[in-house]
């Protein structure tokens, strides 16, 4: 696992798609700190948060599409798979260096809140559980943009699927939320909103059930990834 | 050190290995040859636990590939028909992960200083492997394949696109490796498995179609003798040819005669075939001297690798596609000094080049 995580970071440098990355993250969400809280005049960074989701849906598809795609197309998966390791250290390796560059990006809050210190106080409980809440949901981002890659040698493909995918997670309370009259579908339904749960985070409320949403969600597509190289040799 | 039972491998309909059975020895160099598309490469991604069988076991040093994967991976250097190489790594950078991927407990600085050496790739270390020319990326494949020790090394066609001072350079390393190391390596170039493999097996469409050394393959192969003759007769005249092939004919042991063309003049060639056990020879020297022919040449034909590996993969088809090429008698200069024979020759030869390329 250490030996898949190092070359993963490695290749995200060497590659520049950890810089452009990183770049489009922080170019983004200074623009949302300038608008959100700075412009406002209020040291209330919750609507920043919230614009925050739409930065995953472009920008984790970026960062998880080469991951298993490109292994497939040069045949270095090869090297990988006939390796005396399991298909949980290779795909948790890559798992944990996406998820690395992503906490590096959105550590950038901090730096946020130490300008916003500066200009009055800051309510560190409701940012810290934001963090937490961004580190999750990216999380379980991250999981499925792996899973997605590990279904096509193309990383373009890849690409567009996963933003396909999140951007309905997205909209998911809009577009179907809204037409169900049914009670108790509604409640099973809306529990599924991974939107919903990740703004009441920004109104100052820690849920750990959500926490623990995006954990299992992550923990599943990594699984579903792992079974999908498994059916690859079996097939 | 490995053995393979009754290994099967379907894609969908398609039989891509069927029923493949063998061992391999430990120290043993055992070369897998076979036209393209014969299921050399899918048996060696079987071996190595790339993909799974749809029936069969392998054992590699006694772990089972699928029941014990990891055990069995780490007996195993694999360089694939693709070296599988990050291109945007130095190779210094790729080799350390590999060392670090295959869990090695070998002093690193020492070891990878070893198999760059062995590979020759030493001065190549600090490049990007995007700009290295083939061949070092092959040798950086094999280096890749070196690291950890392992005792088995399956080299799929390890001299592909390589220049002949290379393939000579990587064949030499590859009989060095076979005294440390059991190597199966699958090739369709034949005087490279003669060259390096103590052992052959032929598999042409996902069976093995014969197993064993070189010499023992033709033995199996053929239990004829062919040689080709020249015989100059009495008359120096046509009518020399029948009575000459006739003579022969008689002789015990000889199962065909041909009369070939006239190679001087009045005088013609013959290819004899014997039944393998009788040398006729003696016989056919004491047929002349009593005639009062004279032998200007004997030549003992023996099969060559590629005459068997020709026989072994085209063998059924080589009949039926000569005879079709001869109906359709396809409009080709025909020059005089060409017999009969000869053209049906060359015809049933482009029939086997077609049948190559359909194989591919």
């Amino acid at each position: 696992m250490g030996a898949i995580y190092r070359r993963e970071m490695g290749a995200f440098f060497t590659s520049g798609l950890g810089y452009v990355f990183l770049t489009v993250f922080y170019a983004f969400s200074g623009y949302f700190f300038y608008t959100d809280v700075l412009s406002s005049k209020m040291t209330d960074t919750s609507p920043m948060f919230v614009s925050m989701f739409i930065i995953f849906i472009f920008l984790i598809p970026v960062l998880t599409m080469r991951l298993l795609s490109e292994e497939k197309k040069n045949k270095t998966d090869q090297g990988l798979l006939t390796a005396p390791i399991s298909l949980w250290e290779l795909v948790l390796g890559k798992f944990l260096a996406a998820f690395t560059l992503f906490v590096i990006a959105e550590s950038i809050i901090f730096v946020y809140a130490i300008i916003l210190k500066y200009l009055g106080d800051v309510v560190w409980q409701t940012l810290i559980g934001n963090y937490v809440a961004m580190l999750f949901l990216g999380a379980a981002f991250i999981s499925i943009g792996l899973f997605v890659s590990s279904l096509t040698e193309n990383q373009m493909t890849a690409a567009v699927v996963s933003f396909v995918v999140m951007l309905i997670l997205y909209v998911y309370d809009d577009m179907f939320l809204g037409r169900i009259s049914n009670d108790k579908i509604l409640d099973v339904l809306s529990a599924l909103s991974f939107r919903s749960r990740y703004v009441e985070f920004t109104t100052g409320v820690f849920s750990a059930g959500s926490i623990l949403f995006f954990i299992s969600t992550a923990f599943l597509f990594n699984f579903f990834t792992i079974k999908v190289l498994e059916k690859k040799r079996w097939s | 050190m490995i053995e393979v039972k009754n290994l099967t491998k379907r894609y969908g309909d398609k039989l891509a290995v069927n029923n493949i059975s063998f061992k391999v020895e430990k120290g043993e160099i055992l070369g897998f040859l076979g036209p393209n598309g014969a299921g050399k490469s899918t048996t060696m991604n079987m071996l190595t636990g790339y993909i799974s069988s749809t029936e069969g076991h392998i054992l590699i040093n006694g772990n089972d590939i699928l029941e014990e994967p990891k055990k069995a991976k780490a007996n195993i250097g694999y360089l694939p028909e693709i070296p599988p190489l990050y291109l945007d790594m130095t190779v210094d950078a790729y080799l350390d992960f590999m060392f670090d991927l295959k869990k090695c407990k070998l002093p690193r600085k020492a070891h990878l200083n070893d198999v760059c050496n062995l590979c020759k790739i030493t001065d190549v270390r600090k490049r990007i492997i995007k700009n290295l020319s083939k061949g070092y990326k092959q040798r950086v494949g094999l280096a890749q394949a070196l690291i950890n020790n392992p005792p088995v090394l399956i080299l799929d066609e390890p001299t592909v696109g390589l220049d002949p001072n290379q393939i000579i350079e990587i064949r030499t390393l590859i009989k060095k490796l076979g005294k440390r190391h059991t190597v199966i390596l699958s090739s369709h170039i034949l005087p490279e498995i003669q060259a390096v493999c103590d052992r052959i097996i032929i598999i042409n469409k996902g069976t093995v179609a014969a197993d064993g050394t070189a010499d023992e393959i033709a033995k199996n192969i053929t239990n004829e003798h062919k040689m080709t003759l020249r015989i100059e007769g009495a008359t120096h005249t046509a009518s020399d040819k029948a009575e000459i092939t006739a003579a022969i004919k008689a002789i015990s042991g000889v199962k065909y005669v041909r009369a070939d063309m006239e190679r001087e003049k009045g005088i013609y060639d013959f290819d004899v075939e014997t039944d393998g056990q009788t040398d006729v020879r003696r016989s056919i020297n004491q047929l002349c001297r009593e005639k009062g022919w004279n032998i200007l040449m004997l030549q003992l034909s023996d099969l060559t690798l590629e005459d068997i590996f020709l026989k072994i993969t085209m063998g059924e088809e080589l009949g039926k596609d000569s005879e079709k090429a001869k109906n359709e008698s396809k409009p080709r200069p025909v020059i005089n000094l060409v017999t009969e024979d000869e053209i049906a020759e060359n015809s049933a030869d482009d029939g086997d080049e077609d049948k190559k390329e359909d194989d591919e």
